[in-house]
């Protein structure tokens, strides 16, 4: 590496030399969201291309209740990713903590919220296990969550019992992946959600430049918030058109109420992992657990914490979950669940080596993961087609994870 | 000369049946390079990790500008302002030049991390240190060159108004040019009025910048001598054989 730049301090930033330090990063490894962006634009348009029904409304809401446990759980994953950890319990957690609830709903008739809120509870202690198991013991996590794999799975089989499965009939559990938001709500949620977006990135720009700090070149700032309000204003629009197939019985438009859910993670998420000191710690513990230690970082708290987080975002998954498929079976977050959260996260651009990723990557692997599911699907192919495509895209992003860390390497 | 910012007096330190210090003494002046010189196994490391607060010695008496003091654990010597630069450095490679410097101690506003006061005082600090060679401190570290990386890593030190920086083998990796670079901010770092302590093998990088030597041999310390009393010669002796003439032993004062 050249050592010999003295002082070019490069304030004056351009276009150009914004896509110059984009190039720098994606060298120090860094690709960011881009590869997960224009795949997953690369996929809309051939299965868009291929399938008549792809591209169509009533498809988009499905593809976004499809893709939402997945997400939720990728993005519980990411904080055990970023420790260089995984946690592959994560999936049948999510069907544990979903039969609690409807367990306590249907046969205990306790209501929604309280249901709820037992249920993270049981994550928070499955994770709790799991994290001090692998932060106090030091056993690899790998096993650990490999060993609840099993355990969770078998937990599961015997809270759903001989008939298998149980039904959850709670009208807000029902409506979080099966009702939407009216038209006008939508919009409102819409306006409401880029006014706030608009006004963080306007506060960050102007906090950095009072402070006489290199803000973010704000043509740049511009475009990326223009054309992510423009995406997603045509989403909302496409959301809103009627979908129903049978109009005169039933209405179907709007946001699915899911959607906001999702957003409200995201946001809280991204403010854990970039804003506090906690999130900080987290990314410092997935660089070089040695060199945050000797910070006075707490190591073991940090990694019981990000397992404790993993389970509890499983719970809410659960949730989503019981409120798609109405009830709660012994394969509900087993078969390819967890490997497609997993799926999701790295190919959203998050690092299997820890130290690297971002909440949205959940959302942006997920949607990539959930398209390919859904395309295929529509395009008629067998789930054995759809598992292998799923799984060359997978290694595809390993590979370019992998690759690109070597590029860092000094 | 001016009182000691650091004194040891008599530290012994055992493992089990090994006795790694023996009776040893040190002392530290602001303003100063006092180099720590001694064979592998001299109990180099087990001093700075004393000091450091990793290792509680047996017994031995630590005087801090003046006053006794109780080292127990690392957070001790930090509050006193000891920091140490190890030798791995111990920096996040994913994390950029603020985040680390900032590492376990970051500047908060309520409970959001205040990004800018942290960059703000994180360019002052490396302006301090005449560093020009970082083009960008929202760099990942792992962009970063050897010489740099030291640097980061030394300007981690001094950021919390430290009065005593222990660097470990500061240019063990680096090349000639980086080298000078870090030998260079060594020198500032003692210019600005730091007590600082530079272990290292390199007898070049000890002339070069240190004020006065401390060789240790074998668990005792077989002398500290201003540099402008000694050549090389003398010290490579004391190193290996723990005693040089025409040099005074240490504790026979």
């Amino acid at each position: 590496m050249s050592t010999s730049t003295t002082a070019v301090e490069v304030q004056e930033s351009s276009l150009k030399s914004a896509a110059h330090d984009y190039w720098a990063k994606v060298k120090a490894g860094d690709i960011g969201a881009l590869p997960a962006v224009l795949g997953l634009l690369v996929l809309c348009i051939v299965f868009g291309s291929m399938s008549s029904v792809f591209l169509t409304p009533g498809n988009f809401a499905n593809l976004l209740t499809q893709a939402a446990s997945v997400i939720v759980i990728a993005m519980g994953l990411i904080f055990v990713l970023l420790l260089g950890e995984i946690d592959l319990s994560a999936g049948y957690a999510s069907g544990v903590c979903g039969a609690v609830l409807v367990i306590l709903i249907t046969d205990h008739g306790q209501p929604w919220y309280i249901a709820l809120a037992a249920s993270i509870a049981v994550g928070m202690v499955m994770g709790f296990g799991l994290g001090t198991l692998v932060a106090r013991l030091g056993i690899p996590s790998f096993v650990v969550t490999l060993a609840a794999f099993l355990g969770f799975q078998g937990v599961l089989l015997i809270l759903a019992g001989e008939g298998g499965t149980i039904r959850v009939e709670d009208k807000t559990v029902l409506a979080i992946q099966n009702s939407n938001l009216s038209p006008t709500l939508s919009w409102a949620f819409y306006i409401a959600a880029s006014v706030f977006y608009v006004l963080l990135g306007l506060s960050r720009i102007n906090a950095r430049r009072k402070a006489g700090l290199k803000a973010e070149l704000i043509k740049l700032w511009l475009i990326k918030t223009v054309s992510l309000i423009g995406i997603s204003g045509l989403a909302v629009f496409a959301l809103n058109l009627e979908r129903s197939n049978n109009r005169e019985l039933v209405s179907l438009k709007g946001i699915p109420y899911v959607v906001p859910v999702i957003l409200f993670l995201l946001v809280i998420g991204t403010f854990v992992l970039g804003r506090t000191a906690f999130g900080r710690h987290i990314y410092a513990v997935g660089g070089n657990a040695e060199a945050a230690r000797r910070a006075g970082i707490n190591v073991k708290n940090i990694r019981i914490a990000a397992f404790v987080i993993c389970s509890s975002l499983s719970a809410i998954a659960g949730l989503l979950f019981a409120s798609r498929q109405n009830s709660i079976s012994p394969t509900t977050g087993g078969s390819s669940t967890l490997l497609y959260a997993v799926g999701a996260a790295v190919i959203g651009g998050t690092s299997l080596f820890g130290g690297k990723g971002k909440m949205r990557d959940a959302i942006l692997g997920g949607l990539v993961v959930a398209v390919i599911d859904n395309g295929m699907g529509l395009l008629g192919y067998a789930a054995g087609i759809k598992f292998i495509v799923t799984g060359a895209v997978l290694l595809v992003s390993a590979g370019v994870d992998a690759i690109s860390r070597r590029g860092s390497a000094v | 000369m001016t009182e000691p910012i650091l004194s040891l007096r008599g530290v012994n330190k055992s493992f089990g049946p090994v006795h790694v210090l023996k009776d040893v003494n040190l002392d530290v002046h602001p303003g100063q390079v006092t180099a720590l010189v001694g064979d592998n196994g001299a109990g180099k490391s087990t001093l700075i990790k004393c000091i450091a607060g990793i290792y509680t010695p047996d017994h031995g008496e630590f005087k801090f500008n003046g006053q006794v003091v109780n080292i127990t654990g690392p957070r001790d010597a930090t509050a006193l302002g000891i920091e140490i630069v190890y030798q791995d450095l111990a920096l996040c490679d994913n994390l950029d030049i603020v985040h680390n410097m900032f590492l376990g101690r970051e500047v908060k506003k309520g409970p959001v991390l205040d990004e800018s006061a942290m960059e703000s005082l994180a360019r002052k600090t490396l302006d301090s240190l005449s560093v020009r060679t970082v083009k960008s401190i929202r760099q990942t570290v792992a962009s970063l060159s050897g010489g740099q990386r030291q640097t980061v890593a030394i300007a981690k030190a001094v950021l919390w108004n430290s009065k005593v920086v222990i660097l470990d083998e500061p240019t063990a990796a680096l090349g000639v040019a980086q080298t000078e670079q870090v030998l260079n901010l060594v020198r500032r770092l003692a210019d600005n009025g730091l007590g600082v302590i530079l272990i290292s093998h390199n007898i070049n990088d000890v002339f070069e910048v240190a004020d006065n030597i401390a060789a240790l041999y074998l668990g005792t310390m077989a002398a500290q001598v201003a540099k402008n009393e000694v050549i090389p010669r003398q010290v490579i002796e004391l190193i290996t054989t723990g005693a040089s003439a025409g040099v005074e032993k240490a504790g026979a004062k």
